[in-house]
């Protein structure tokens, strides 16, 4: 894992002296709310209905046991005993008191972490591949390169006051497990006829009131000049992004009114002239970083684990865990776990600090201590032995986080919603947790397959209720809650934005109407082995619209 | 300043506390509390022009921030939010938080 340099350390702790100083004045009234607002959100604070809401980024969804612990204690100390993994890998608490955010940046300091930049119109925490490093089917580990955009983004003069937020994601396998189609940019790792490493890159994407799906700008940028390509990106975006209207300033406005071929002409010759007075990626500052994502220590094992294949054969529950939870690792012998934060009836992504700490144990035992946030709400140990996956998931199941529903109909993404959020117009996280208990039954949910139920509670799609298979958007309307329905949509590389069937259901409805899609899918479906998403592309909306209507006509 | 609905409901002030950020409604004696029962109500518009001015003074003098009139039902001396956003500011997440036992069957 990345460790900070001195630069790092004495900025971090620079920075809460800082805002240590100016939470004071604030409760004092030496600043007042116009003045101190701003401040407060650039260092992850905002207020939320309960309370104020402390947004910590985790770079790249990548976190160490110690890490985990602390952010256990702080859950502990100073929310209510629990957190909310989010869809951008950080972890936000619900419920904290202004008086004491500097003295958990100080925590959060003692472990390389901090809350900059998770707020306001900047490049938000660079997200990653939550399986990078580990997945079998990577090419190359998408880390070093997300940290150097986090070491170029931070605190970037230039790009302090974007027209709007601005969100890079990483991957390093042509199985996108990051969204990348639906985030600002989208880089994705690959290689050129010569083998060299580089990048295929992707603007524009994203969701919110106006989704769209990333345009490919360049289908190899050599690896030395991802940052100043990035930067001519950022730089075309800044002085052409709009800034007269908040809804039209993202740059998926810009690319989509440009044109794709036009906005990638403009970042070429702006990357042209940055390209003189811009020096490439060193190599040897490439080696360094690269240097702190380094494979751990891995034991060369059969790729075939005998203890394994004895608890496969001997518990059904631990088959059924192995079949949903565990992924093919690069390293013979290994691999990657799911540590599902979605049981029935529990909201989406939470884990108490109970929990956390006994995952950052498991992950120091087991996994390297290492441990993954994915944009999926739930948590990742990378690198297990496969003959210790029968102590791993017994241990998950003493801590309740061993469910098998990895990808399942019950691994519902769901943003706070109304319970928590400011902006939010109708409640998900309790039509989440009617889903899981709805379809509760296992050999149920694993006869249904991959489905990816993804919830929002409002039109900003925190949710990513647009790439869902099945997609939730909660609005409001005249003072009750609703909820459409989208189907179809994909974050992975076949992206697609779903689309929406038909008019939408009340909260007592939602729950039957998205098991009549499900009921209407198994009874449609070539095969068990044919999934929801490859159904519905082949038989389209029609037979899901005519069974949630057909009453109604 | 909160627009004034056509049809005038009685409204309380509501904000949330400088620092904790817990949600506060302003009472008759012009203290702030989290409990909603001693908010002082606003009968009338001119009676709620003068809450929000309150509401407003107060959170310029740094005890509240965001304040806002909400509109309320009354039923003898019980008081509540109209809005579900209100009554969810007001009662909490309407759901068993993670800590809690697990929750009773619905």
């Amino acid at each position: 894992m990345y460790r900070y340099d001195e630069f790092d350390r004495t900025f971090v702790l620079e920075r809460i002296a800082e805002f240590r100083d100016q939470v004071q004045r604030r409760l004092s009234g030496e600043l007042t709310e116009d003045q101190f607002k701003p401040l407060r959100l650039m260092n992850g604070v905002y207020l939320q209905l309960h309370a104020y809401m402390l947004r910590i980024a985790i770079p790249y969804g990548t976190l160490s046991s110690a890490q985990l612990r602390v952010l256990a204690q702080i859950a502990r100390d100073h929310d209510r005993g629990y957190g909310h993994f989010t869809t951008r890998q950080n972890l936000q608490f619900n419920w904290i008191a202004l008086k004491d955010v500097p003295e958990i940046l100080e925590k959060l300091a003692s472990v390389e972490m901090h809350a900059i930049q998770t707020s306001g119109n900047c490049i938000r925490n660079v997200t990653a591949d939550h399986f990078a490093g580990a997945a079998a089917d990577e090419i190359a580990d998408p880390r070093p390169y997300a940290e150097m955009l986090r070491q170029w983004s931070s605190l970037h003069p230039e790009f302090t006051f974007l027209p709007r937020k601005f969100k890079v994601a990483v991957t390093g396998a042509p199985h996108d497990r990051a969204a990348i189609k639906v985030h600002d940019i989208g880089l994705q790792l690959t290689r050129d006829d010569e083998g060299r490493l580089g990048f295929v890159v992707h603007v524009g994407g994203g969701q919110g009131r106006t989704p769209m799906i990333a345009e490919t700008i360049r289908d190899f940028l050599p690896e030395e000049d991802l940052l100043a390509y990035c930067e001519a990106i950022l730089r075309v975006y800044n002085l052409d992004g709009r800034r007269d209207n908040k809804y039209k300033a993202r740059i998926k406005i810009l690319v989509h009114e440009t044109g794709a071929a036009e906005f990638a002409a403009a970042v070429e010759a702006e990357f042209a002239a940055l390209k003189g007075e811009t020096a490439p990626l060193p190599p040897d500052e490439v080696a360094r970083i690269a240097a702190y994502f380094a494979p751990p220590a891995f034991a060369a094992m059969p790729a075939r684990s005998e203890a394994f294949d004895r608890a496969l054969h001997d518990d059904p529950a631990f088959a059924r865990f192995a079949a949903r939870n565990v992924h093919p690792h690069k390293v013979p012998g290994h691999a990657i776990v799911t540590v599902s934060l979605k049981p029935v009836g529990t909201p989406p992504g939470d884990a108490t600090a109970a929990q956390m700490e006994a995952v950052a144990d498991i992950a120091e035992r087991y996994s390297f201590g290492e441990i993954r946030v994915s944009h999926e709400q739930n948590l990742v140990l990378p690198h297990v032995r496969r003959d210790d996956l029968p102590a791993v998931f017994a241990a998950l199941s003493q801590a309740e986080l061993a469910t098998p529903n990895a990808g399942l109909v019950t691994d519902i993404i769901s943003c706070p919603g109304l319970d928590y959020c400011a902006l939010a117009t109708a409640r998900s996280i309790p039509v989440a947790e009617r889903l899981t208990e709805r379809f509760a039954d296992l050999d149920r949910q694993h006869a249904i397959g991959d489905l990816k139920i993804k919830i929002s509670g409002c039109i900003n799609a925190c949710g990513h209720h647009h790439v869902g298979h099945i997609g939730i958007l909660g609005l409001e309307r005249n003072g009750e809650e609703f909820y459409q329905i989208t189907l179809g949509g994909s974050g992975d590389e076949s992206c697609a934005i779903g689309e929406i069937v038909g008019k939408g259901f009340s909260s007592a409805e939602i729950v039957d109407a998205v098991e009549t899609v499900i009921d209407t899918y198994l009874g449609l479906r070539n095969a068990p082995q044919e999934t929801f998403l490859t159904a519905y592309r082949r038989v389209g909306e029609a037979p899901f619209r005519e069974a949630l209507y057909a009453a109604a006509q | 300043m909160a627009k004034r609905p056509k049809i005038f409901r009685p409204v309380a002030a509501t904000a949330n506390d400088l620092s904790t950020g817990a949600v506060v409604f302003r009472g008759r004696d012009g203290t702030w509390s989290p409990d909603i029962a001693a908010a002082e109500i606003a009968a009338t518009p001119e009676a709620a022009d003068t809450l929000l001015a309150a509401a407003q003074a107060d959170q310029d003098a740094d005890r509240v921030i965001e304040p806002a009139l909400i509109e309320i039902v009354q039923a003898g001396a019980f008081v509540r939010p109209a809005a579900l956003r209100e009554m969810i500011r007001t009662t909490g997440p309407t759901i068993a938080l993670p800590a809690d036992p697990p929750p009773a069957r619905r």
